[in-house]
């Protein structure tokens, strides 16, 4: 009875947490304009229209130039201050919550502000300020998947290379850079999604020739809800598990080769 | 010596983060606070007026002097964007302004030298209008952080609330609070129980569970809620599973209420209160349990009185971060709430991009702030507490 009950319970749930993402899947492969099933003839009609509806076709390649420069920025930005944050440096405590805070801030409310602000900056309207802003909310990611990294590096390997006569520059460079390597990938991945996913601060800060994919979405579903909406999701579906496998495959390899000397 | 350069140099990496989020997160909600307590309009514009209201005792007709550095002021402003602005922004302290304002700006332009202002409009005979340009001229005003709340300055100058029907922000704050707390209970609801049986099995069925609950999370939220929307509409797959099951007659309404934004906030938000809990309950020794039952105490028993209490910590820290997020929700109510379900974000964002009224953007987004900003240490206080324990 108890069992039974659990069971039920356990897949209720799951169906409840999984079943509205497979099921919405299948609707990107719909010949028909309505969101509905049952599906009567398969086409690939929608994802056409992605790839040549200019509004959609300009959102994809705006999602690719915004998410690239969030991820470089990102990444560079949190790597430097994972590494700082390693050793015990002044406001060590202070500094790890101002650089976690972006992740808790309302986004309207720093949507807000950095309109402001980026319009006073003269970069209103420009890919830099999107970027800007997509990299405010993307560093908090970098930085804890970094920090999780450096947290598994044994100290005695980069003393040890130290002691043999390597600069800290070389240490970094040939110790610590390739032992933190699935960090810095895990982070830099972590920051595109975030970027691709970004709707509110976008609303904000991005001009008419800055529409992404996810404000194009947004934009649609309010306006004129069509299937290629879903054809879009498949899309993000779709790159993130791609990203999750090729994480996936890293991290293995990581292993493997720490595990054979 | 050496040390210090290294440290120096350690610090020195710090910096560039430092500098990038003083500048464009910091200072942002900086400007968000300034915008909510600024009010230029008047000091910018008039600004005669404003160094001469300086003396004024604000109980008698201002003299000759105050009244013809008005007419001045009035005179230079050329352009109807300014002047629509100082109209709006008086009319908004004291009703009439508009009229008032149309008729003396008329004469002003008309005519050169003084200009004797109680005989354009009587109105000018009476110490309200003076009293509000002189109020206004001040640079920084409480009034939207008060209207934010449904409060106002009354004449006298002390706290009053506003009257019934003037303002909304207090029905859009509680309306949120609502919402965010139904969403925190319904995702404890089922994420307590949840969490229990994801830690009370083994093997592939806890990978299973976990995996249930960690892919939604890198799901796209705009994804998910998109598939809600889709889920939810009157043709959705609910509502046709429900009716081809002859369990209901009429599609049930599911979109653009209540019921939907529910629904589809605490599918996004179960992992967040999940994960905290499980995260607790997997450092709970197994043996607790059994022995509480060898002791004679029963299932029900058991839970109240050996994991309820030990669980409690992994619960309040999921219900602040769901109730945290929930509060700055935007983008799911947008979409699959109705005109009745949008929370405060949906009104900042209304306040800012649809009326372009910064300073009421600007101060219910400092109530929203600083209401996260205090969860927020709550939560970090309790996970600090939490780690010293373990």
């Amino acid at each position: 009875m108890l069992r039974t009950g659990r069971f039920l319970f356990g897949a209720a749930t799951v169906l409840f947490l999984l079943a509205p993402l497979i099921a919405i899947l299948p609707l990107a492969f719909t010949s028909s304009s309505m969101l509905t099933y049952p599906i009567t003839q398969l086409s690939g009609r929608w994802f056409e229209e992605l790839a040549t509806a200019d509004a959609w076709r300009r959102s994809i390649v705006n999602s690719l130039i915004i998410g690239g420069g969030t991820t470089l920025l990102a990444t560079v930005l949190g790597t430097l201050a994972a590494l700082a944050l390693r050793r015990r440096i002044a406001f060590h405590s202070a500094l790890r919550t101002l650089f976690l805070l972006p992740m808790v801030v309302p986004a309207v409310v720093l949507g807000i502000g950095l309109q402001i602000l980026l319009a006073r900056l003269g970069l209103a309207n420009t890919y830099l300020a999107v970027i800007i802003a997509h990299t405010v909310v993307a560093v908090p990611f970098v930085l804890v998947s970094m920090s999780a990294s450096l947290d598994g590096i044994d100290p005695r390997l980069e003393r040890a290379a130290a002691s043999l006569g390597a600069s800290p520059a070389r240490v970094f460079l040939l110790v610590t850079m390739p032992l933190a390597m699935p960090g810095i990938l895990s982070g830099a991945a972590l920051a595109f999604a975030t970027s691709l996913d970004e709707v509110v601060l976008t609303l904000f800060v991005a001009g008419p020739n800055q529409l992404t994919l996810a404000r194009q979405m947004f934009a649609s579903i309010r306006e004129n809800i069509s299937p290629a909406i879903v054809a879009a999701a498949f899309l993000f579906i779709v790159g993130t598990v791609l990203i999750g496998g090729l994480l996936a495959a890293v991290r293995q390899k990581a292993l493997r080769t720490s595990a054979t000397p | 010596m050496i040390r210090f350069w290294q440290r120096a140099g350690h610090a020195a990496l710090v910096l560039p983060l430092v500098l990038f989020l003083g500048l464009f997160f910091v200072w942002p909600l900086l400007t968000v606070l300034e915008q909510a307590v600024s009010d230029p309009v008047v000091s910018r514009h008039l600004p005669a007026t404003t160094a001469a209201s300086a003396t004024w005792d604000r109980k008698s007709v201002p003299s000759a002097e105050m009244q013809q550095a008005f007419v001045r002021d009035l005179r230079a402003i050329d352009d109807d964007q300014t002047l629509g602005d100082l109209v709006r922004r008086l009319n908004s302290a004291q009703p009439g302004f508009r009229t008032l304002m149309k008729k003396t700006v008329t004469a002003a332009r008309d005519s050169d030298g003084p200009l004797d202002l109680a005989e354009v409009d009587a109105r000018w005979r009476e110490t309200a209008f003076w009293r509000a340009i002189a109020e206004a001229t001040n640079p920084y005003t409480d009034r939207n952080l008060l209207a934010a709340i449904d409060l106002q300055r009354d004449p006298s100058g002390a706290i009053a609330t506003m009257a019934e029907g003037e303002s909304a922000n207090r029905t859009i704050l509680l309306r949120t609070f609502l919402v965010a707390s139904t969403v925190t209970l319904a995702t404890c609801l089922i994420g307590l129980p949840y969490a229990m049986l994801v830690a009370s099995s083994v093997g592939w069925r806890r990978q299973l569970l976990l995996a249930a609950v960690l892919l939604p999370l890198w799901t796209s939220l705009l994804v998910r809620t998109t598939a809600w929307y889709i889920l939810l509409q009157d043709q959705g797959l609910i509502n046709s599973t429900l009716s081809a099951l002859h369990l209901i007659a009429h599609p049930l309404p599911l979109l653009f209420n209540r019921t939907g934004v529910i629904i589809a906030m605490t599918h996004v938000l179960l992992p967040f209160m999940v994960l905290p809990i499980y995260s607790v309950l997997i450092a709970i020794p197994k043996n607790l349990v059994p022995a509480a039952a060898s002791l004679g105490a029963g299932p029900i028993r058991a839970f109240v009185y050996i994991m309820l209490p030990l669980t409690l910590r992994g619960i309040a820290s999921g219900a602040l971060l769901v109730f945290m997020a929930a509060l700055g929700y935007y983008i799911t109510p947008a979409l699959i709430g109705g005109p009745k379900d949008q929370m405060i974000s949906s009104v900042i964002a209304f306040y800012a991009t649809g009326s372009a009224n910064w300073g009421m953007a600007g101060a219910l987004g400092i109530v929203l702030l600083a209401a996260t900003l205090v969860l927020y240490g709550i939560y970090g206080r309790l996970s600090a507490a939490n780690t010293a324990r373990a």
